[in-house]
């Protein structure tokens, strides 16, 4: 019996009862589909578990003083945490930020004072050390933010979120506009167009240190944001604490993006093992199928079996073909299980607005496994095939 | 296995051969059996059902084997062979036909004619040929491509016997070939056996129907497993 012979024979055994062949074709589908599905979703939901670690969180560090400390929580920061911190290996900007209490003053535009609108507006004063402005990611819209010479001086300058700004009517800053925090007026020098951190800062007024330091008797910075280098957060949270208070770092509060990847590892075997699980045992049921439905085949085809082997097949040649049909059927199974998954996965993660994640060895290791199904499958009742006496195979059936 | 009146080796040369299945009881239903069947015979083996020449005849087509005794095939002794080589022994040396045809019902009436080939390891180019040939030759070339479940009784068989001569065998084994067939075709295909006969064939066959015996040359009788010549 030949290769060709032998594909024949198979081919001819799955098509003689096609609605069977289908229906059990139909078993593997689901296991395998489920498999790959399962994994592929395990993989994309993982995915967008990690995509939050993005790499604007992962190179942020806010210091804060601990609420509990016994000292003024707005001593525990020294002003010259910028110029500590930048020391540190890995530290990209750093800045000081502050939300001022301004009582009941109002921010107005100056000098303009409509009276048919309102010009005074409640407004989030804050002050900030000229570092904050990188390490926030500010973006100008228009104008300069101001330096240190101007802190150092305490001029009144200011600084305005793109929402303040638009709410002062404020769009330009050649003529040199001014706001009116309460009686006191500071020049606008710059209008913001972003900030990718501390959003807060979009509708603030934005003051220097110093000058919030001698006008508004600010006695510390509130907080202190840190950029750093991708990768260094974890390394230069660790250090924060006793850059800033060598004497008491147990004060502040420093807080560090978790470990990404530690995270995802945790996530992705919880998955994964729930989902593999689940899709073995769609597939142990799908073999299973096999199994029954093969041995069925043979029960009824014991007649075939007879005159097969009448006609010179030997028991080899039997289980050959019981084999390579069983096999066929899962290696079908398993092309057409791998394509449903992964359009599952593909449905899914468009439903989701998800990005599609998957193992490229996904779409060829399914149909082997598939085809490894059908085998073990087709084990047996292609054994009893083989084991068929002629004589007996030929009187039963036709 | 030398005959002493011709010096031909026998086809079949079956000697003192006994059949014993282990059942509880035990049953021997083939004792002592001798039969020689010579090229170009035509033998009938006639006995009630049960009386073994179902058992006889399977022996005969290397399908089974006996428990004491010697079968020797064309001079070659079976038993010491093992399944491969009683595999191509079947498929080189003898064609079977069934009562129950045993034919595909999902293949058409030629590749269930070319199924012959399969295990034989025949070229596959010709085969069509020698299957429409055979086809021919038993007369139903225009029914080959029809389905044998559109067949009748008669045609069936002759769809059985066109693939058993397809292999170009030694020995035609027919077991009660006319069994399912009414008295028109079952004479048809006596017909069909008696050409075929002419032409050199060698066939043993086992009935129960007398008047089907009487047309094979030679008759032996079976009964209780014991063999004897009428």
């Amino acid at each position: 019996m030949t290769i060709r012979d032998l594909a024949n024979e198979a081919t001819a055994g799955l098509l003689a009862r096609p609605g069977r062949t289908v229906l059990t074709v139909i078993g593997t589908v689901i296991g395998l589909a489920s498999l790959v599905a399962t994994l592929g979703l395990s993989r994309t939901a993982g995915n967008q578990i990690v995509g939050r670690f993005d790499e604007l969180a992962a190179t942020e560090i806010v210091v804060t003083p601990k609420p509990t400390a016994i000292t003024p929580s707005t001593l525990a920061l020294p002003w010259d945490s910028p110029a500590r911190l930048a020391r540190l290996d890995g530290v990209v900007a750093v800045g000081n930020l502050s939300t001022l209490d301004v009582g009941r003053r109002l921010v107005s535009a100056s000098p303009l004072n409509d009276p048919q609108n309102q010009t005074a507006f409640k407004l989030t004063v804050s002050a900030a050390s000229p570092g904050l402005f990188p390490a926030v990611r500010a973006a100008l819209r228009t104008g300069r933010v101001f330096d240190a010479g101007q802190s150092d001086r305490t001029e009144r300058v200011a600084v305005l979120g793109p929402n303040a700004a638009s709410r002062l009517g404020i769009s330009r800053v050649d003529q040199l506009p001014a706001v009116a925090i309460g009686d006191d007026v500071y020049l606008v020098i710059g209008i913001l167009d972003r900030v990718a951190r501390q959003p807060d800062l979009l509708g603030a007024v934005i003051i220097p240190e110093g000058t919030a330091q001698r006008y508004y008797r600010l006695n510390g910075p509130a907080i202190v944001v840190v950029e750093t280098e991708i990768g260094a957060a974890s390394v230069v949270a660790r250090q924060t604490a006793v850059a800033l208070r060598p004497d008491n770092p147990r004060s502040l509060k420093v807080t560090a993006p978790p470990e990404p990847t530690r995270v995802r590892d945790a996530v992705q075997n919880d998955l994964d093992l729930l989902f593999l699980i689940l899709g073995g045992v769609s597939l142990l049921v799908g073999a299973i199928g096999i199994a029954n439905v093969t041995l069925v085949s043979v029960i009824e085809r014991t007649g075939e079996i007879g005159l097969r082997r009448a006609l010179g097949a030997s028991r080899r040649h039997i289980a050959q073909q019981f084999l390579l049909e069983s096999t066929t059927v899962g290696l079908i199974g398993g092309v057409l299980g791998a394509s449903l998954g992964i359009l599952v996965v593909v449905s899914v993660s468009a439903l989701q607005n998800w990005t599609p994640v998957l193992d490229p060895l996904a779409p060829f290791v399914a149909p082997m496994i598939g085809a490894l199904t059908g085998l073990l499958s087709g084990t047996y009742p292609a054994m009893r095939a083989a084991r068929l006496q002629p004589v007996e195979a030929l009187r039963s059936g036709t | 296995m030398d005959d002493l009146t011709t010096g031909r080796v026998p086809i079949i040369g079956v000697a003192d051969l006994g059949r014993m299945f282990p059942s509880d009881p035990p049953v021997d239903a083939l004792i002592d059996v001798n039969l020689r069947v010579h090229e170009g015979e035509w033998v009938a083996i006639v006995g009630p059902s049960g009386s073994g020449k179902s058992t006889l005849l399977n022996i005969i087509g290397c399908l089974d084997t006996q428990t004491s005794g010697s079968y020797r095939f064309d001079g070659i002794e079976v038993a010491d062979l093992g399944d491969r080589r009683r595999a191509g022994l079947r498929s080189r040396g003898i064609g079977f036909v069934f009562q129950s045809f045993h034919l595909l019902g999902h293949r058409t009436v030629t590749e269930n004619v070319m199924l012959n080939d399969v295990y034989r390891m025949a070229p596959h180019s010709g085969r069509r040929t020698r299957a429409l040939a055979a086809l021919h030759t038993v007369g139903l070339a225009h029914r080959s491509e029809f389905l044998p479940t559109r067949l009748s009784g008669g045609e069936r068989q002759r769809v059985a016997i066109a693939r058993a001569l397809t292999g170009s065998p030694r020995l035609l084994l027919c077991d009660e070939p006319t069994g399912n067939l009414d008295s028109t075709t079952t004479a048809s295909v006596l017909e069909l056996f008696a050409e075929l006969n002419q032409l050199g064939m060698t066939i043993v066959m086992i009935t129960h129907e007398h008047d089907v015996a009487e047309r094979a040359g030679r008759q032996v009788r079976i009964a209780d497993g014991r063999l004897t010549e009428c």
